[in-house]
């Protein structure tokens, strides 16, 4: 069997190539990490729970140094990384499974049962919190200030007697900004609740720390650091002990927190992942503000009226969310095909629903309606980014003028 | 499959001239077409949820991809494709989202199907591991609430193939679901899901030549799934999370190959059987288990009497044969099989129970390889005991 994959290199960023600008939504695999899965998906293909045998063993290994190289970049113990099939069931799993262990296992008379989370959360993180209060479980879905951050003073009087886990993304999937984990942290130590962030933004552009920030849960994408799809990671901590109760049970692999035999591949891809956006992440996140400041000021000054969504210092990098002054954002999407822009989250940027993050700033529908994401990434280039100012421009000229305004 | 060793392998594996991988239940070889679908897609950027070009063409494969995994149930609505992380989490789902008050599954189902639900009724087997019709009636009678039978189609331990049509028929007869696991069975005997009769199908690509990481629940009724992630609403709300696009894409195209080269298997059956005439010849003692009931044309469960599993295993594997000591995910446990003891078999036979498993890849001169290593083990033993006993 000889491997046959290969990574094609060719596209990235030839003169009439379409540019990617929509990195929070999915990333392009690194070359350096499809190199390191590929004799994992030929002839290293043993199943790793086989550790009877040498091809078995060889995935085993092969999935522990992964596991460390995940763990390396948030400052973990390799025992304390779980891999799932990606972000989301990480999220599912820390929130369902902290409530879950916590009713089976009450440790004190009065039952720890609430949730409190922002309602700028991810989908998936809002949508488990739902079902635990179809569940009986009370949550909190705390309103964030109009720049996109959490009021800590609001989150402090929101922790109840009864409060059992805070929910509070790392870095936002639709606006960048990053919010203040270590005070988020210390609040909730200090009031002996679970902290979990769901980090699948942030994890790889911004230096994250489970030690210092108190983080008892994280969760991990890894397509979004230019790792594979179909593969994430949440982080549990020792100690003080997190103990969960799977969603998935079965073979009892990941010491019993998630059966079902592991991708080998797409593990050591997670682990290059973030081995390799922890050693270039400084420098990585230097250029990415400066193309991010460059694409700011250029189109600022080329489309008057134009507002930026969400903190301008503590957000990401690479990442812009911009309200086009009356200019429906499908319609700027559907002007611009040569760029790949997005409404904001993919998993519901097919609906037409305004998007309910942008409305949580406070802004109206209409106005919501009006937001677009640019995402830059890894791979982006400075010519890009001013083609793509340009690009953005002429379609807010040519919308202005044929009408294309929402009045 | 017999290998030479390439040069760029791990130290741990160099050393042994040759291997034969007779391990094939546990996971298989990525298919050709498989690499080649996937080496497509692993690269390329989007979310197929997204709205732009790049999701559009994520989107369109997803779907294709969708089509070829329903024809392998022979050509079922490619709506009905749940694509999940593997068989565990599609079991997970038909048993937790079909939400029945009562479930019911064979003694000798895969431990995510054991491990679904907190407290399943349990079908009894015979001594062939072949799930008793009439205990299934009689179970189902007694009790009217809402059920799910569960019975997978093929066992991963011994290969036993169950009768999923009159299951099925007895199910429907009382309004209960039924949920098959299909995973073994999957590309190594023809399925269509008309004889199967199941409500919701499991399926996982590692075990038909896909990549790790995928597998589907096929939902053939059109039934409202509870999900068990929840989340962007991907999969029609029943599968929440980015799509796992190139292990999708490389699914489908293993899938098709896979039910494309179902012929393969009349080979590996009759090597297979050589194997265990040879077996047979050279130890009278040694016992193949199902070997009397209908079962995959490339799963044989031996036992060599007195001698511990965990001892062939890693005898075969000195000598570069690889091959289980019982399911994958529980090999690194010691702890008896719940299939063995399901069929009366008694604990000291199942300890010294080894399964072998072979694929499309696997050749006569594999089997050559595990006969030597296996007889050399069985004569070394045979040889200690009596001397032992002189």
């Amino acid at each position: 069997m000889t491997p046959a994959l290969a990574h094609p290199r060719t596209d990235r960023v030839a003169n009439t190539a379409p540019i990617y600008l929509d990195n929070q939504s999915s990333t392009r695999l690194d070359p350096r990490v499809f190199e390191a899965m590929l004799p994992y998906f030929t002839e290293d293909f043993g199943n790793p729970h086989s550790t009877t045998h040498a091809y078995g063993r060889t995935g085993a290994e092969a999935i522990e140094r992964a596991r460390g190289e995940v763990a390396a970049l948030i400052h973990a113990d390799p025992r304390e990384l779980v891999f799932t099939s990606g972000a989301t069931e990480s999220n599912n799993l820390a929130i369902k499974g902290a409530a879950h262990f916590a009713r089976a296992h009450p440790q004190r008379e009065q039952p720890r049962d609430h949730i409190v989370t922002l309602v700028t959360e991810h989908k998936c993180v809002l949508e488990s919190c739902l079902q635990l209060e179809r569940e009986g479980f009370t949550v909190t879905y705390l309103p964030v200030e109009p720049n996109g951050l959490v009021s800590l003073t609001a989150l402090e009087a929101a922790l109840s007697e009864r409060a059992l886990l805070v929910s509070v993304m790392a870095a936002h999937n639709e606006i960048g900004v990053i919010q203040p984990l270590a005070e988020i942290g210390a609040l909730c130590r200090a009031n002996g609740v679970l902290f979990h962030s769901d980090a699948a933004q942030a994890v790889g552009k911004i230096p994250l720390d489970v030690e210092t920030m108190r983080i008892d849960l994280l969760s991990i994408s890894g397509h979004k650091i230019y790792g594979p799809k179909g593969v994430g990671a949440l982080y549990v901590r020792r100690r003080p002990r997190v103990r969960l109760l799977p969603l998935i049970d079965g073979g009892g692999q990941e010491r019993g927190l998630r059966s079902g035999t592991l991708p080998t591949p797409l593990c050591v891809g997670l682990g290059r992942a973030a081995a390799i956006a922890g050693a270039e992440i400084a420098d990585e996140a230097a250029r990415l503000r400066r193309l991010r400041d460059r694409l700011l000021a250029n189109l600022t000054r080329r489309v008057p009226g134009l507002r930026l969504n969400g903190d301008a210092e503590r957000r990401l990098p690479g990442s812009l969310n911009f309200c086009f002054p009356g200019i429906e954002a499908i319609k700027l999407i559907e002007g611009c095909p040569s760029i790949a822009i997005s409404t904001g989250s993919a998993c519901t940027s097919a609906s037409v629903e305004p998007s309910y993050v942008l409305r949580a700033l406070g802004l109206s529908d209409a106005d919501a309606n009006t937001g677009i994401r640019i995402g830059l990434g890894r791979f982006t280039t400075a010519a890009e980014v001013d083609f793509a100012v340009d690009a953005l421009a002429a379609a807010v000229g040519r919308l202005t003028g044929e009408g294309g305004a929402l009045t | 499959m017999s290998v030479g060793v390439p040069d760029n392998i791990p130290a741990n594996r160099r050393g042994a001239k040759t291997e034969t991988y007779l391990d094939w239940n546990a996971t298989a070889p990525l298919r050709p077409e498989a690499v080649a679908a996937m080496s497509g897609v692993l690269t390329r950027c989007g979310n197929p949820s997204s709205v732009h070009r790049w999701g559009r063409a994520a989107r369109q494969t997803v779907e294709a991809a969708r089509e070829s995994v329903a024809a392998l149930l022979g050509g079922i609505d490619p709506t009905g494709v749940v694509f999940v992380s593997g068989g565990t989490e599609a079991n997970h789902l038909a048993l937790l989202g079909a939400r029945r008050e009562r479930v019911l599954i064979s003694a000798v189902e895969h431990d995510s199907v054991r491990h679904a639900v907190p407290e399943p009724e349990t079908i009894p087997v015979d001594r062939d591991s072949i799930v008793r019709l009439d205990a299934l009636d009689t179970l189902l009678a007694a009790d009217s609430r809402p059920a799910l039978v569960s019975v997978m189609l093929a066992n991963n331990e011994t290969g036993v193939i169950q009768p999923v049509a009159e299951i099925a028929a007895i199910a429907r007869g009382y309004g209960a679901l039924f949920h098959c696991d299909a995973v073994q069975a999957a590309g190594k005997i023809p399925l269509d899901a008309g004889v199967i009769g199941a409500d919701l199908v499991t399926l996982s690509a590692h075990k038909l030549g896909g990549p790790p990481g995928i597998g589907a629940l096929v939902v053939t009724d059109r039934l409202d799934l509870v999900p068990l992630f929840r989340g962007g609403g991907q999969e029609r709300g029943r599968r929440a999370g980015t799509e796992n696009l190139p292990g999708i894409a490389g699914f489908a195209a293993a899938a098709a190959a896979a039910a494309a080269e179902i012929a393969v298997y009349d080979r590996v059956r009759a090597l297979r059987d050589g194997l265990e005439s040879a077996i047979a010849a050279v130890a009278s003692d040694a016992v193949v288990l199902g070997a009397s009931a209908p079962r995959l044309p490339n799963t044989t469960a031996i036992a060599m009497p007195g001698v511990a599993a965990e001892t062939q295993v890693i005898a075969l594997d000195l000598d570069g044969v690889m091959v289980g000591a019982g399911a994958a995910c529980s090999s690194g446990k010691v702890g008896p099989s719940h299939v063995l003891a399901a069929m009366g078999v008694g604990s000291d036979l199942a300890a010294s129970t080894i399964r072998v498993s072979l694929g499309w890849g696997s050749t006569e001169a594999d089997i050559d390889h595990f006969l030597r290593a296996w007889t050399a083990l069985y004569r070394r033993r045979r040889n200690l005991e009596g001397a032992r006993a002189a």
